[in-house]
């Protein structure tokens, strides 16, 4: 495997009136666990379901119900986990944080404060060629969601739906490594895509099934590495937590409009307060939620209807050992095995799927480089035109590597591989097949290219004159061989020959 | 046969067996008698309806000669269990016409053991008291007088509607649930068997929760043998329980031979109370001799934390009712306060929480929320579970001894007069709880058994305490207590 090495890159800087600041971000991840049942009953996760028809007696709080670990949701925490390469607790617990809110019957959230499952790990974020920022990862603890309250469907009341109460999420604590919006939304961006290889989250920001909160604060010059040193936060600035963000777009805006704010009041004179705030993308600013003093106790303590949860090494490693191939090691085989380049590499690694078919294509044309630029290039686009996924393509990937190794072998030119390529999308039919009947197979007999270019250049005696004094114009005559072959000449055969044939 | 509510469930079993009698007639002898103890306040909720047909079910059972114990036997079950379409308020206003769409892992085992359920029982308001007036329903009464006097007494509680039904004939046992003593204290004020068992025996499924930690359910008897003949029915490994033992419910009845010779019983020294009546400190020593007597060794032992197990208590099991009672805000189900125009969520929560909740229950809640808050979590509730551990451990050295069983008093006195304490400190109150929330804290099953009258004729009970897991054991040792006690006193009908 290629070892790649990077640039750490520098942290956004913000110039103020007086100084220029550096901004240091934080953030907690809620991604919704990928299972089919809650974390702590067997109600169902479906999305969009009829308001208040997946709720089991446990979600609904009903008075001497308890929860029961769902084993497939730790599984699932595990091996998320281990993506992050992050330490396995072997021994974690459960706490409740207690709050009142009808969209939480019970009225406690049940959560990991004090043990959570996973510890410390790490996510490399890339920010252009060679150039990565390494974002230390705290812990990951496995929680309930909450419901959702509605107030706007009747002037007088607030509607509930509990269908969302208890399901799965893992919220994943990142330190303050993160040094600028485009940093943080690349962070997200990595991270979702960690997270869908490894199938424990589907990623999807639309639906909330991943949100981030966002912690910013601003520093001079120097300050963030005195923190490094030491781990001592008194280095850096207060920080302000913008809460429930899932769109990249807003992330960015938010962060970028909150170091402003605080920029400004430090600036003044004034001292930034710790507290929760809201980011509003209408008016692009963000607002107090709560401050720190109004800031409820959650009492957290460990929640006694829950034995503490034990695992053994075993299942770790059976875990462990059933991993998929993750982003960076698939990148860094298809640039190391199959040269390809940073970018392509990168492209092809963004989404499992995209891998996944690419690999199919260089199975069954042996190219990696030709079928990275068929699938980037051709099959990218043309699915873009459709506005379709890769999932929906009309081509399988065995077809496409068929074209490719048509191409490879010298049975037909690039330029026919794209007639072919669109017929074979469009038509649903064999590349092969397309070749062998509408006859577009290139011609590689070097006695018929021959005669074509004796033809053309007994037809055009004074271009041959001036091509002998102007080397360049040798191109002509392969456009006009080409034109007399219909395209399926080898190009390189004609190229070869026209040479030869005017003593160049 | 005349007086079939003065049955055992060991003798009804044989009589029902033998075909000597029918669940219907006992059921129905039952069903009159609750009908003429509406002054004892005990059954809260009766379900005649549900009664007559698992008799008739229990008889058919019976007939086809594929009856467990426990079949066709008329029971009281505690209003802390949910029952399936039968109200369950756990005595409380706040779960006002509150009807479960399922029924506790405990009362289905009853269910499917034939059992007979004749109605719900009353008990403190989330179990939480010790004289059962803390009941949205009113106090239950104590079918005991003092010898004389006609002054109404507490049954004890939280469990009091179940002792004073078992006690009084109007069932032939109850369930109880015991968090920090309310199946025994009762158990001893009544004259009746109430065994504790361990932590995770019993599930909790179904079960409204009051202190999660510490809540166990366990049989309410009118002796040893039909605590462990109910118990035995009542105990599962319940998956949907995490706390549950995954262990095999043993034969506890089987356990019952009456041989203790060899064993090791311990007498703890700081169970001696400062200003215990002397009648208490005479009965436990008299408890001692009838154990020695039968051949137990019997060893003075010392549990040296006790002292900090009430306390302990005291901060542990509000704290968790605190969260656990969370639940209970008028959103979904029971009592919801009519807002006043203008009122939010806020006032939702508050004014239906004031309402629905009775005083006892504030309190705790209050003391709950302020014992787990940000800066008093440390000393408080993070002391009480380093308590709770060293309690526990006491427990262990004394059994890593060669302490088979421990023995205490039940109850620091014999019952006491409704009303007597309803302007005491509230930790008067919480004092009655003082031999039995060790037990609790520290998960072991203990059980009491009537030993001897005061000299006003009231029962006292003492306490055995046992290895965890052991409950066969145990209930053997009450055994052999109870036969050398030959407690026979019943109270003499008023009522």
């Amino acid at each position: 495997m290629l070892d790649l090495t990077y640039e750490t890159p520098k942290p956004k800087v913000i110039a103020g009136a007086k100084h220029d600041w550096e901004l240091v971000i934080g953030m907690e991840i809620h991604a919704q666990v990928s299972s089919n049942a809650k974390l702590f009953s067997g109600a169902s996760t479906a999305f969009g379901a009829e308001p208040n028809s997946n709720v089991s007696f446990v979600d609904a709080a009903m008075p001497g119900m308890l929860p029961v670990i769902n084993e497939y949701c730790v599984e699932q925490a595990v091996r998320t986990g281990l993506g992050l390469k992050a330490q396995i607790n072997l021994w974690s617990a459960f706490d409740r944080k207690n709050y009142f809110y009808p969209d939480s019957p019970q009225g406690y959230q049940i959560s990991q404060l004090y043990h959570p499952i996973v510890g410390e790990g790490e996510v490399l974020v890339e920010m252009g060629e060679g150039v990565a920022r390494l974002v230390r990862i705290e812990r990951i603890h496995i929680e309930q969601d909450a419901g959702k309250s509605i107030h706007d469907m009747d002037p007088h009341m607030s509607f509930i739906d509990i269908n969302r109460t208890g399901v799965p999420l893992m919220e994943i604590v990142s330190r303050p490594d993160i040094r600028g919006p485009e940093e943080a939304a690349a962070y997200v961006t990595k991270l979702r895509q960690i997270l869908r290889y490894l199938g424990t989250c589907d990623g999807n920001m639309q639906n909330g099934n991943l949100r981030a909160d966002v912690n910013v604060s601003v520093c001079r010059a120097g300050q963030y590495e005195k923190y490094q040193e030491t781990q001592d936060f008194s280095h850096l600035g207060t920080r302000c937590e913008i809460k429930n963000m899932n769109s990249m777009r807003f992330i960015q805006a938010a962060i970028d409009v909150e170091a402003r704010r605080q920029i400004a009041i430090i600036e003044a004179g004034g001292a930034v307060v710790q507290e929760t705030r809201l980011y509003d993308p209408d008016k692009n600013e963000t607002r107090s939620m709560r401050s720190k003093e109004e800031a409820q106790d959650y009492r957290y303590f460990p929640d006694p209807d829950l034995l503490p949860l034990e695992i053994e090494q075993a299942w770790v490693d059976d875990i462990a050992a059933s991993l998929p191939e993750l982003p960076d090691a698939k990148k860094s085989r298809f640039m190391g095995d199959m040269g390809l380049s940073d970018y392509d590499a990168s492209v092809l690694t963004a989404e499992t799927e995209n891998a996944n078919f690419f690999e199919e294509v260089v199975a069954a044309c042996g190219d990696g480089k030709l079928a990275a630029n068929w699938v980037i290039n051709e099959l990218f686009g043309r699915l873009k035109k459709d506005d379709a996924e890769i999932s929906d393509s009309p081509i399988s990937p065995a077809r496409l590597g068929q074209i490719v190794a048509l191409i490879k072998k010298g049975d037909i030119s690039g330029k026919i591989a794209k007639d072919v390529f669109e017929i074979a999308y469009t038509q649903d039919r064999d590349p092969e097949e397309i070749v062998e009947t509408e006859g577009m197979k290139q011609v590689t007999d070097t006695g018929a290219i021959e005669a074509a270019v004796d033809e053309v250049i007994a037809a055009n005696p004074a271009q041959v004159e001036k091509a002998k004094q102007n080397p360049k114009l040798a191109g002509w005559f392969v456009g006009q061989v080409m034109k007399a072959t219909g395209g399926k000449a080898n190009p390189a055969a004609v190229n070869q020959l026209v040479t030869e044939k005017l003593g160049l | 046969m005349s007086d079939l509510t003065k049955l055992t469930i060991a003798g009804a079993r044989d009589a029902l067996r033998k075909g000597d009698v029918t669940s219907v007639e006992l059921t129905e002898a039952c069903l009159s008698a609750i009908d003429a103890a509406d002054a004892l306040n005990a059954f809260v909720h009766k379900t005649p309806e549900i009664a007559r047909d698992r008799a008739a079910a229990a008889d058919a059972r019976i007939k086809a000669g594929d009856a467990p114990d426990m079949c066709g036997i008329p029971v009281g079950i505690k209003d802390l269990f949910c029952t399936k379409g039968v109200a369950s308020q756990a005595a409380s206003g706040i779960l006002e016409g509150f009807l479960p769409e399922y029924e506790s892992t405990v009362s289905q085992n009853l269910v499917d053991a034939g059992a007979v359920m004749l109605g719900k029982l009353n008990m403190d308001e989330f179990a939480m008291g010790s004289s059962n007036e803390t009941s949205v329903y009113g106090n239950a009464v104590n079918p005991w007088r003092r010898e004389g006097s006609d002054a109404a007494l507490t049954p004890g509680g939280s469990s009091g509607g179940s002792a004073s039904a078992v006690a009084a004939d109007l069932c032939l046992a109850a369930t109880g649930t015991d968090t920090g003593g309310s199946i025994r204290q009762p158990a001893a004020f009544t004259g009746t068997v109430g065994i504790k068992p361990t932590y995770g025996r019993c599930s909790r499924w179904g079960v409204v929760a009051f202190a999660s930690s510490l809540d166990q359910a366990g049989p309410m008897t009118k002796d040893v043998r039909d605590a462990a003949i109910m118990l035995q029915a009542m105990c599962s490994h319940d998956p949907k329980d995490s706390t549950s033992a995954e262990l095999a419910v043993p034969d506890f009845e089987a356990a019952l031979t009456g041989d203790i010779r060899g064993k090791t019983i311990g007498i703890p020294k700081e169970y001696h109370m400062d200003g215990m009546p002397q009648e208490i400190e005479d009965l436990w020593t008299r408890g001692k001799e009838m154990l020695a007597d039968a051949g137990a060794k019997i060893v003075d032992i010392s549990l040296p934390h006790t002292k900090y197990a009430l306390p302990a208590y005291y901060v542990i099991a509000p704290a968790e009712a605190s969260s656990n009672l969370a639940r209970y805000d008028g959103v979904r189900y029971g009592h919801r306060a009519k807002l006043a125009q203008g009122d939010g969520i806020t006032e939702l929560y508050e004014k239906t929480r004031a309402e629905g909740f009775g005083s006892e229950v504030q309190r705790r809640i209050m003391v709950g929320t302020y014992v787990l808050s940000a800066g008093f979590y440390d000393a408080y509730y993070n002391r009480a579970r380093k308590v709770r551990t060293l309690i526990k451990k006491d427990f262990e050295d004394a059994f890593a001894q060669g302490v088979d069983a421990i023995l205490t008093p039940a109850t620091p006195s014999a019952a006491f007069c409704l009303g007597e304490m309803t302007d005491a400190d509230p930790v008067q109150m919480y004092l009655n709880d003082v031999f039995t929330v060790t037990v609790n804290l520290a998960g072991l099953p203990g059980i009491a058994v009537p030993a001897g009258l005061d000299k006003q004729g009231l029962p006292l009970g003492l306490q055995l305490i046992g290895r965890p897991w052991e409950e066969g054991d145990l209930l053997n040792t009450a055994y052999a207590l109870e036969t050398a006690a030959g407690f026979v006193a019943k109270p003499a009908k008023w009522w």
